[in-house]
């Protein structure tokens, strides 16, 4: 069981919104991985969909490189749709 | 009409078993062999007292005597007991622990929902809230049959020993107490003859898959429905009713 691998947990709370990351776990295998996530992260109602992906499977950005990456984003403010006068019957935006 | 101290015994069966079986899996609480499995059995534990108490209070109702659920649970004697002896085989290891749970589930998943469809509605209403749980057990308890049987070589040969060795308390699940048979009679309970059937078509086909073989011993334990307990019983309950025992009407 010590060599089980990591797998990362993804849950949808309600339908129509999107499955969110909640943690991980071990398991032997993806099925096993969702009864564990059913039994570890449902148990107080959190969810009606599960989603599981072995960590090994995701590739994730490098921090040393979060410079580069998203600062240029920083002074870009016109990307912010902040300028428009929404009527006021437009909700949720 | 089915008389009441049928309907009575019947909900005591059953309410004790799962009070019984929780206990067991309770035991696990801190000593899983993963995290994850520690909350599974803990959840499992909690179902089973879930049930437990939805067919206590029932009994309580029927009995009509003032004893309250806490009552029947917590201050009668081992003789008063009537769960299955299966529920109280103490956990032993992993593997024991999966094939009891799976011997369980396998009777319970047929037995609930043909309970849901029982002429007595407040049963019926029980059984069908506790069905949506064992399918869930049942799930559980199969999927470890397979992964230990088809395992490796120690996890087969621990869960061959298992159910060897606790295959002659399942025989008891189907001789019909004489609550039983009155029920079935009134057509409030299946025929257990139909649950043995399904029952075995169910552990044959899990065995097979899992790799194990099925015991062909057929001298079978009995007495659990009628009080007659194995030695494991009497601890069990010590440790269970030690607090209400000590410190009369306790409360939380």
């Amino acid at each position: 069981m010590k060599n089980w691998p990591l797998f990362e947990i993804f849950i949808r709370s309600k339908n129509g919104l999107d499955h969110r990351h909640v943690g991980s776990l071990h398991a032997a295998d993806a099925e096993m991985a969702i009864e564990n996530a059913r039994d570890v992260y449902t148990r107080r109602m959190e969810g009606v969909s599960i989603w599981v992906v072995e960590s090994k499977n995701i590739t994730a950005s490098d921090p040393s490189e979060a410079e580069a990456l998203f600062e240029p984003a920083m002074d870009k403010i016109y990307r912010h749709p902040t300028f428009y006068d929404l009527p006021d019957e437009l909700k949720h935006m | 009409m089915i008389p009441k101290d049928h309907l009575f015994d019947f909900m005591l069966i059953h309410a004790d078993t799962s009070l019984i079986i929780s206990q067991r899996l309770s035991e696990w609480c801190g000593h899983g062999p993963v995290l994850e499995q520690d909350m599974a059995m803990t959840n499992l534990a909690l179902d089973h007292i879930g049930r437990a108490r939805l067919l206590y209070q029932y009994a309580s109702e029927l009995e009509n005597a003032g004893r309250s659920e806490d009552e029947l649970a917590f201050l009668r004697d081992e003789l008063d007991y009537k769960n299955l002896l299966l529920a109280e085989y103490p956990n032993t290891d992993f593997a024991f622990t999966v094939t009891r749970q799976f011997f369980l589930d396998a009777f319970y998943i047929d037995l609930l929902d043909k309970l849901s469809g029982s002429a007595d509605s407040r049963l019926a209403h029980i059984a069908n809230k506790s069905l949506k749980e064992t399918q869930y057990h049942y799930k559980w308890s199969s999927d470890w049959m397979i992964r230990l049987g088809d395992g490796t070589e120690i996890s087969h040969e621990k869960v061959q020993n298992a159910v060897d060795r606790l295959w002659e308390y399942t025989g008891e699940i189907f001789q019909p107490a004489e609550c039983e048979l009155g029920m079935m009679e009134a057509g409030v309970a299946p025929s257990y003859e139909e649950l043995s059937d399904s029952w075995h078509q169910r552990v044959n086909s899990v065995l097979a898959e899992a790799t194990l073989k099925k015991p062909q011993s057929t001298w079978q334990q009995k007495g659990g429905k009628t009080g007659h307990h194995t030695e494991h019983l009497g601890y069990l309950l010590a440790e269970m009713q030690y607090m209400q025992r000590a410190y009369p009407g306790l409360d939380w």
